[in-house]
């Protein structure tokens, strides 16, 4: 067994334990309609966290997602408004505009040889800004479309709905495992992340490979900008604020390595669905304020980082002879 | 002391450009009036708004100056304030319930520095468990609620003036000169800077690297208690919500603004401050100009690409590989510049 | 001739790194590549596998002349590289890093079972029967090195250079690369050998070519040299004269030095085994031995640079602590580590600050040195170490490396330490430095201070040392004074072969 898949163990038995106490406190916590839910509300953190995982996996970060996803509504829910061009070629059209804004910052990021956490920063108030400039309004989307998408759901066995967005989210997650874990590229990831110097001298096209991976997350961001907008139903520039370290949160919940090179993207998805558990308890327990979801997410934070930083400790010096301890 | 001007030099010009380029568009800018015994004008509006960022500046410049980053500031400013309106509206003195507020900072800054310095997370990590739980934090202080209270005295530090100048453009100013002179009349600023730039061999020259990474975090939590504190005298309440939210991202661009490097090393409030004050006139000049205020950003974010350009190391290696192309004879010499620079 | 460099030359400002370098490696051998730090052996391994690029000289591989500009580019050409630090990814699996870049696809994706098959299969050629789908970081660095050489014979396959592959390997580790290694070369690889450990260098290889200050010294069939003369080709023997004077005027003097400082049992495992040292007031001990013998870590030991796990330190007065650098500062010692840049100088810092550093650090943050003080130090330690610098402004990193070196001496100087480690304080400095340095530690003693400098230069040492401890294997293992400090008993003295350890470190 590798150390390094203690951290999703972790991460599953948490999620696991955590639905059990859940159940035995609200049995209906089982029910296919709260697990519907639980996917639908939580399928554009889903989405935008898988294009942060990978990010992250190469030791970078994306503070851009959020804003991202809120342009993206502002910018189909604008175009949709103004224009009759079809939503679907809309949608086209905003994620080559995300993802060749990932790309650019991932380019900036290899060219200028700077933090990502700064570029994107800068990447966060460009797109936030570029939102404003559309409108400062939320803009409601009535189209015809979107009404069909809405009523795109399949009833599960016992009431509950399993909704298109849900769905998307739950292809994502099984695209980003097999961009992250199964292709050159993502093998590319994790050689980034586990040392630029070293991932050069394996052969790894540092430049190329850093454009690719925030053009992924841009993709990523777009597609959960779209959700987001079918999930509201409208597009306001001021959404989404903060989503970017939710994201950020959920990776790390979900086992995956802050400083890179370590995680798994299904980790993601567990740490995306614990979070949103923490929210229907409080939502089920009705008397508990949302605040603790803060305090529960901030206390699992420093859980998974202080154990991360405990097997890095173990593996580098539990099974050392006395000749490398130096 | 020219040294001193000498850095501030780009930070200063580029204020005084900003200014006179919203003047030009809106000529009552710099415009100051007396009424009712305080100076009013768009300049001292500045002062004023600014305050919270600036003072922010001054800890995250130093945290920065330790190749580090503090990303709690903000929750930390929620936390101080919630926990000010509280002692207030409890019938603490004000006296009492500034110190519990600093206090509060404080511990939230040994917590953040302990978790760098002792444990050996990176900042960045680090910082980020406060930010994302501080909020939780204060709002179980404000029990969810916008806690308002209507204690002048309290409410003074926000909204008073002392001089006709409004409390909050003195303070700022007023705690980067005491930091300042705490930085460059004692030896702390060498060593601060020392311990960015190497850190192990400034532990081998006997330098308690470890103890002044907790305190440059604790400055930062402190610095972080005075914002929370006008923050909530200023409203008369606390929003755990809303108070500080994303100010830490504009502390930090305040700091990069004043041409402090995020590789740790150098540094110079005063530059900060100004880098502050750059970040208020856009807001405000924005706004006063009649520009829709959703240009505010972009311009922020043009900001920030121009000065990474400029600071990047990799064009200060093209840079020298062309002047050593240029002035060197030896084969493949410049290659090696580059690479070395790169290193 | 599989691989051939003549004329080698490379220069870096202020120190020339290879001077005229011939160098041959056959196919099916193993070529050690021997000499002290600073020699010039991972220079020319650097111009060999793309990293630097030479000044001059010729390198024909197979007969056709070659450039390589990067490590990729050498890899393409047939020259694969391994070094002391594995240099693959810990986090990928052993299957992932041995195929990294040509991995089986299907559709774009990875066929996992196919390059389990692929890298179960590699490794058994080697002897290696592990599970390849865990981590690499998970294994012995043992196997982890043998990864690293097949994927180098993978991917390049004629010149192999294994760049002290054994340096943190135990005996029976040491006895599985070599067997790697030996089939390697009767499958007609040449194999390039760098190491400091000199049984493993009889052990395993053909021929050995020593290096020193940048030129080629000896290039030798590995049988016919015996232990002492290699040990005298890596050394050199440049400083005869000052030896000479220096031996008449410790004739002259009888050894009755107060005693300032004794350690007892200090060690710590892995590093170095417990030791005992007397240190005289006014007295200058040199360590000898080869790189990785110890030496460096005994200093870190008692500067508390490197916790000790056993042993004392005591003065007149009684125990003194020096578990960290500060409380061995606090007792009067001073330091200047072997690695200027990462571990001596504050490169951003000016050459003022640099060397009022320590002296700052000791006094407290509230108490500044006033401005005047501090420039007037800095100009006194620029004047009387005559360290070349525009002005005491200037950034140290800006300066030679004699100059860094001369900053940090000045650190401690202006502290007035009683007990002075200098390791390496001549390495990689101009021969003018060199012997001003020299000098400057005569002159300290001459003031009382007591000096330990460790250096690879037996010349040096026998220069200026009043008593010599030989370290070899991680021991104290000998210590010379009066007329036994001669370069024939210090060679013999690290090169007697110790049967009783049986561990290659």
């Amino acid at each position: 067994m590798n150390a390094r898949t203690y951290p999703l163990l972790a991460t599953i038995a948490i999620f696991l334990i955590a639905y059990a106490v859940c159940y035995t406190q609200y049995p209906t916590m089982l029910s296919t309609r709260v697990i519907g839910n639980l996917l639908t509300d939580n399928a554009y953190l889903g989405i935008v966290a898988v294009g942060m995982t990978v990010v992250i996996l190469s030791g970078g970060i994306d503070l851009s997602v959020g804003s991202v996803i809120a342009f993206s509504g502002v910018f189909i829910a604008v175009i949709l408004r103004d224009t009759g061009l079809h939503p679907l070629i809309v949608f086209a059209a905003l994620l080559f505009i995300s993802t060749a804004f990932g790309a650019a910052m991932g380019g900036l990021i290899h060219s200028l040889a700077m933090p990502a956490f700064i570029v994107t920063l800068a990447g966060m108030f460009l797109a936030r800004g570029a939102g404003y400039m559309l409108t400062i309004d939320s803009v409601p989307i009535d189209h015809p479309f979107y009404e069909a998408i809405d009523d795109a759901y399949w009833l599960m066995p016992g009431r509950g709905r399993f909704t298109l967005i849900g769905g998307i989210m739950l292809l994502s997650v099984l695209v980003g495992m097999i961009v992250a874990h199964r292709t050159r590229f993502g093998a590319s990831v994790f050689a980034l992340g586990g040392g630029e110097q070293t991932a050069r001298l394996m052969g790894v096209k540092t430049g190329r490979t850093t454009v690719l991976i925030y053009a992924f997350s841009g993709f990523m961001a777009g597609l959960s900008g779209i959700v987001f907008s079918i999930y509201t139903g409208s597009g306001y520039p001021l959404a989404t604020v903060g989503t970017e370290l939710t994201a950020i949160a959920a990776v790390v919940i979900g086992g995956t390595l802050l400083t890179g090179g370590a995680g798994y993207v299904f980790g993601t998805l567990v740490g995306v669905m614990t979070m949103g558990l923490i929210q229907t308890y409080i939502v089920f327990d009705g008397s508990l304020s949302s605040w603790w979801t803060k305090i529960v997410i901030g206390a699992l934070l420093l859980f998974f980082i202080v154990l991360q930083k405990g097997i890095l400790h173990i593996s580098q010096t539990g099974g050392a002879r006395p000749a490398e301890s130096r | 002391m020219s040294r001193t001007l000498l850095r501030i030099a780009p930070q200063a010009i580029t204020l005084v450009v900003l200014v006179a380029l919203i003047s030009v568009v809106f000529p009552g800018f710099l415009d100051i009036s007396i009424s009712d015994g305080r100076l009013v004008g768009p300049a001292i509006d500045i002062l004023k708004r600014g305050a919270s960022v600036a003072l922010l500046a001054v800890g995250m410049t130093l945290v920065i100056a330790t190749r580090g980053i503090d990303l709690s500031v903000g929750a930390i400013i929620a936390i101080c304030g919630a926990i000010a309106a509280w002692g207030i509206t409890n019938d603490y003195s004000l006296g009492t319930t500034l110190m519990m507020a600093v206090a509060a900072g404080l511990l939230a800054g040994l917590w953040n520095g302990t978790l760098v310095a002792v444990i050996g997370i990176q900042p960045i990590v680090a910082t980020l468990i406060l930010m994302t739980a501080g909020r939780g934090v204060a709002q179980l202080i404000t029990e969810g609620r916008i806690l308002t209270f209507s204690n002048d005295q309290f409410a003074y530090l926000g909204s008073g003036d002392l001089f006709g100048i409004p409390v909050p453009a003195l303070l700022w100013p007023v705690t980067g000169v005491l930091f300042a002179i705490a930085m460059r009349r004692t030896a702390l600023g060498l060593l601060i800077e020392a311990v960015g730039i190497n850190r192990r061999a400034s532990a081998l020259a006997g330098i308690n690297a470890t103890l002044l990474l907790i305190a440059v975090y604790m400055a930062s939590g402190f610095c972080a208690a005075l914002a929370g504190i006008i923050t909530t005298a200023d409203i008369r309440g606390a929003d755990a919500n809303n108070a500080g939210l994303w100010l830490e991202l504009d502390a930090i661009l305040a700091v990069v603004i004043g041409g402090n490097s995020l590789m740790g090393g150098r540094f110079s409030i005063a530059a900060s401050l100004l880098g502050a004050m750059i970040i208020q006139t856009i807001d405000t000049g924005i706004l006063l100009a009649g520009f829709p205020s959703e240009y505010n950003l972009v311009i922020k974010a043009g900001l920030v690409i121009a000065i990474l350009i400029l600071q990047s190391p990799r064009l200060g290696a093209t840079w020298t590989y062309w002047r050593y192309a240029l002035f060197s004879r030896q084969r493949g010499g410049a290659t090696q510049a580059v690479r070395e620079g790169q290193e | 001739m599989l691989l051939s460099i003549t004329g080698l030359s490379k220069s870096f400002p202020g120190t020339r790194a290879l001077d005229n370098v011939t160098f041959n490696l056959e196919a099916g051998e193993v070529h050690a590549l021997l000499g002290e730090n600073g020699a010039g052996k991972s220079t020319l391994i650097k111009c060999l596998t793309g990293a630097y690029q030479r000044d001059a000289g010729e390198i024909l591989l197979n007969g056709q002349a070659i450039h390589p500009r990067s490590t990729n580019e050498a890899q393409d050409l047939g020259i694969g590289t391994v070094y002391q630090e594995v240099n693959l990814l810990p986090n990928l699996s052993v299957a992932q890093n041995l195929l990294f870049g040509r991995e089986p696809l299907r559709f774009g994706m990875t066929r996992g079972r196919a390059m389990r098959a692929e890298a179960e299969e590699t490794l058994r050629t080697y002897g290696l029967d592990i599970d390849v789908t865990r981590d690499l970081g998970s294994y012995s660095v043992a196997v982890q090195q043998i990864v690293a050489i097949a994927r180098a014979v993978q991917l390049s396959g004629k010149v192999l250079i294994l760049d002290e592959p054994t340096a943190s390997l135990d005996a029976e580790e040491v006895r599985m690369i070599f067997e790697v290694v030996r089939s390697l070369r009767d499958r007609g690889l040449g194999i390039i050998f760098v190491s400091h450990f000199l049984d493993q260098v009889f052990d395993l290889t053909d021929r050995l070519t020593v290096l020193r200050n940048g030129q080629h010294i000896v290039t030798e069939r590995t049988s016919s040299v015996d232990r002492m003369q290699l040990i005298e080709h890596m050394l050199g023997h440049q400083l005869e004269e000052v030896e000479e004077k220096a031996r008449s005027a410790r004739g002259s003097e009888p050894d009755a030095r107060p005693e300032l400082l004794r350690f007892e049992g200090l060690g710590r495992r892995g590093d170095v085994e417990p030791f005992d040292l007397r240190v005289g007031q006014g007295e200058v001990i040199g360590l000898a031995g080869l790189l990785g013998s110890g030496r460096t870590e005994s200093a870190e030991i008692m500067f508390g640079a490197r916790a000790a796990q056993s042993g004392t330190a005591r003065d007149a007065d009684g125990a003194i602590a020096i578990d960290t650098p500060r409380n061995a500062i606090a007792a009067g010692f001073g330091f200047a580590p072997e690695d200027r840049k990462t571990d001596g100088i504050v490169a951003d810092l000016s050459v003022r600050e640099n060397i009022i550093l320590a002296l700052q650090a000791s006094r407290g943050w509230a108490r500044p040195i006033p401005r005047s003080e501090q420039k007037r130090l800095a100009d006194m330690f620029i004047y009387r170490l005559d360290i070349r610098t525009s002005d005491a402004e200037k950034a140290v990193g800006a300066l030679s490396g004699g100059n860094q070196q001369k900053v940090v001496l000045a650190r401690w100087l202006a502290m007035n330490p009683r007990f002075l480690i200098l390791d390496e304080p001549t390495r990689g400095i101009d021969v003018g430095a060199h012997a001003e340095i020299l000098l400057l530690i005569q002159e300290m003693t001459a003031e009382g201070m007591s000096i330990l400098v460790i250096s690879s230069e037996l010349d040096e040492l026998i220069a200026i040392s009043d008593r010599v401890i030989v370290v070899r294997d991680r021991r104290h293992v000998a210590e010379l004074t009066g007329a036994d400090i001669d370069r024939d008993t210090i060679v013999r003295s690290i090169a007697a072969p110790d049967a009783a350890d049986g561990k290659a470190a």
